[in-house]
């Protein structure tokens, strides 16, 4: 299973805070991106944000970026705190 | 001490700077930064705020930038408060302390840690003004500030 969370303005337009995937034919986060919007098309425009970010397992990482079973992956706007 | 708080509740300098220097005569320079919610923001009027951040995360990436800090600067002491949750105009958001033995290092370490913890720490704020509620924009500006201690 890989945990996907959702943080912020994202948050709201997903409508959902997470969701949990059984990590069948998914290598990497833009695989899960894919597997997102296979299964919710009207998803595809909040996922396509350029400025979208993504961490796995609480760190900053690129699409590319290779997950497994286990992981937790988090989609994100830019951060404004402070 | 190199410290870390995310907590809801409000915190208190003076506390915090009594804390800091109880049995310390090695710290001759403690710099404090309070970031506190200002009641406009790019000329509207805002009557609350509210912070979210990602649990787990946040510590870990605050834990990150302080281990930074101390590899940059000879920092003796290092405390970092954040709030999150609901807050009102003249509430205090953010503290960040900095204690060196000279003043040089503590200024630039607290100016390095709120810069990259600004664009770097998984904090979102959500302003209420007369319009209704919305999500603050990253601003450009505080990418630059960052990105000057970039090329250490």
């Amino acid at each position: 299973m890989i945990t996907v969370l959702f943080f912020a303005s994202l948050k709201e337009q997903l409508g959902c805070n997470g969701i949990s995937l059984s990590g069948a034919g998914i290598n990497t986060i833009n695989d899960i991106k894919q597997s997102l919007i296979a299964d919710k098309p009207d998803w595809s425009k909040w996922l396509h944000k350029p400025n979208l970010l993504c961490a796995k397992n609480c760190e900053v990482v690129n699409g590319d970026c290779s997950v497994t079973s286990g992981d937790e992956v988090a989609f994100f706007p830019p951060v404004t705190g402070g | 001490m190199h410290y870390i708080e995310v907590q809801k509740k409000d915190f208190n300098v003076g506390y915090e700077y009594q804390q800091l220097v109880k049995d310390n005569s090695s710290d001759g320079a403690v710099v404090f930064f309070v970031g506190r919610m200002r009641e406009f923001n790019q000329g509207q009027k805002v009557s609350a705020l509210t912070l979210e951040h990602y649990p787990g995360m946040t510590e870990k990436l605050l834990a990150k930038i302080e281990a930074e800090a101390q590899e940059r600067w000879p920092l003796e002491d290092s405390l970092i408060i954040h709030r999150y949750g609901r807050m009102e105009p003249g509430e205090q958001i953010v503290l960040v302390v900095t204690a060196s033995a000279h003043r040089k290092a503590a200024f630039e370490a607290c100016e390095f840690l709120i810069d990259w913890l600004k664009t770097k720490a998984p904090f979102w704020k959500s302003e209420e003004t007369a319009e209704g509620t919305k999500w603050v924009e990253a601003k450009a500006s505080d990418d630059q500030a960052a990105d000057k201690w970039s090329e250490k």
